[in-house]
């Protein structure tokens, strides 16, 4: 958690990914002109969102496994650091849409956002929403932990056809419908060409690891002040 | 160990007959809310708003159908069944009771939404199918909703919190699916496509809740 390397080469991304991001030549299309530059912003806030609510999974996993109270922090953090990142997605959304789809012909923004993608994702909001409902109605620790962790897996997994499938299999306006130009959302080779990838992936990784680095400081913080369960956890 | 689980969905059965208030207060819930909708809706409403009516009504009779049945049961007698039974046993008695509970209640409610509220549907065999279809996931969903929610000792408004997240995506499915039933075309194989989509959902929800219970269920 305290080692440097990682914090140090996720600041470098970011700021390559700022520089040539805004810098480098992109591909002018029809409609979307420079707009594409959101992608380097828009599509790696949702890549952050998925992996953080993957780790907060896996270390719900491993409480229920061993019943580390450590592990319900960890759990509960990423959780937090994944929302925050599917509410930047969201803005990052919401700027492009008012370019891109929303035109001049009078229809309601309600209809245009009606998209399943948006919904998935609305949906994963929701749930951990739920999630943190649910911790909140616990006093006891132990018992939150474990039946938080519970509901954290179940979510999680019932999350992943509502992400993962059902996008897959509808149309959409979005990228990545069927019948669209490409079958994946920012994976599909035809999407962009070499100079874009060049900066996509890094900002990829770079913004991942920037969650990784603001829940890891939450998590130290809330290992800090409550030092004292620990310590009565280590009596016992 | 089949035993157990039939003894298990007997004594909740016979539970409902012995206290055949909450029974019928959940028709009678059903009942109210559909006479509600006929009062208030035109006489034939379009099949694309009794669909969506038809679906959130399932939603809310479910939530407060399979509510209880966590609830219900006190600490003391939790200890008990606790002593005599195994979790996996405990759930799955309580996943077959209120399957086949949702399952009377939907095909009620389908009943009177024809009565009060015409029907669109086209196909009735289909839409019967899928009226199954779809009170068996709600249902499986909010069972072990039910079970986080009465360890949380709250009432039934967490089990809608923590539910509906959850149960979007299967019901977004199930309205999709319903448009079949509705005479609309679909694209070949769509049907069963969605279809399949839904009873690998339940599948997924039963075996989530065969692994997950056992924490839920020791104190």
């Amino acid at each position: 958690m305290n080692k440097i390397w990682w914090k140090i080469l996720s600041f470098i991304l970011l700021v390559y990914t700022i520089v040539c991001g805004f810098l480098l030549e992109v591909p002018r299309l029809d409609i979307l002109n420079e707009t594409i530059r959101n992608l380097y912003f828009h599509v790696c806030m949702w890549f952050g969102m998925m992996i953080l609510f993957i780790i907060s999974f896996i270390y719900s996993v491993k409480y229920l496994r061993g019943f580390n109270y450590r592990n319900d922090i960890f759990a509960r953090h990423f959780a937090a650091v994944g929302c925050l990142f599917g509410i930047l997605g969201y803005l990052t959304g919401i700027i492009w849409v008012k370019v891109t789809w929303v035109t001049d012909q009078g229809q309601s923004l309600g209809s245009v956002l009606k998209e399943p993608k948006l919904i998935g994702a609305a949906i994963a909001l929701l749930i951990y929403g739920a999630y943190f409902v649910l911790r909140g109605s616990f006093t006891d620790i132990d018992k939150r932990a474990r039946i938080s962790a519970v509901y954290n897996i179940f979510a999680f997994a019932m999350l992943f056809p509502s992400i993962w499938i059902i996008p897959r299999l509808v149309g959409s306006l979005h990228p990545g419908a069927p019948g669209s130009d490409s079958g994946n959302p920012a994976l599909d080779k035809n999407d962009m060409d070499s100079t874009m990838r060049m900066v996509f992936y890094p900002a990829v990784i770079g913004w991942t690891l920037l969650g990784v680095w603001i829940a890891t400081l939450k998590i130290r913080l809330s290992i800090i002040s409550e030092k004292n369960i620990f310590e009565i956890k280590k009596m016992n | 160990m089949n035993k157990k689980v039939i003894a298990l969905l007997f004594k909740d059965v016979l539970l409902e007959f012995r206290q055949k208030h909450s029974f019928y207060g959940i028709l009678l819930y059903i009942a109210s809310t559909v006479f509600v909708l006929y009062l208030s809706m035109p006489d034939t409403p379009e099949s694309s708003v009794w669909n969506s009516l038809f679906w959130v009504i399932q939603l809310f009779v479910c939530v407060n159908a399979v509510a209880k049945s966590f609830l219900q049961e006190s600490k003391g007698r939790m200890l008990y069944f606790y002593s005599i039974a195994s979790p996996i046993q405990f759930i799955a008695a309580k996943l077959i009771f209120n399957v086949l509970l949702m399952l009377i209640m939907s095909l009620i409610s389908l009943g009177l939404f024809y009565t009060f509220l015409g029907s669109p549907v086209v196909d009735f065999q289909l839409f019967i199918g899928i009226t199954i279809l779809g009170g068996t996931g709600i249902s499986l969903v909010f069972s072990l909703m039910s079970a986080i929610a009465a360890k949380a000792q709250q009432n039934a408004a967490l089990i809608a919190i923590l539910g509906f997240p959850v149960i979007l995506p299967q019901l977004l499915i199930l309205i999709k699916l319903s448009k079949s039933a509705f005479g609309e075309v679909f694209r070949d194989g769509a049907v069963l496509q969605l279809a399949g989509l839904n009873i690998l959902m339940d599948l997924l929800v039963i075996v989530l809740s065969v692994i997950l219970f056992p924490y839920l269920w020791k104190d």
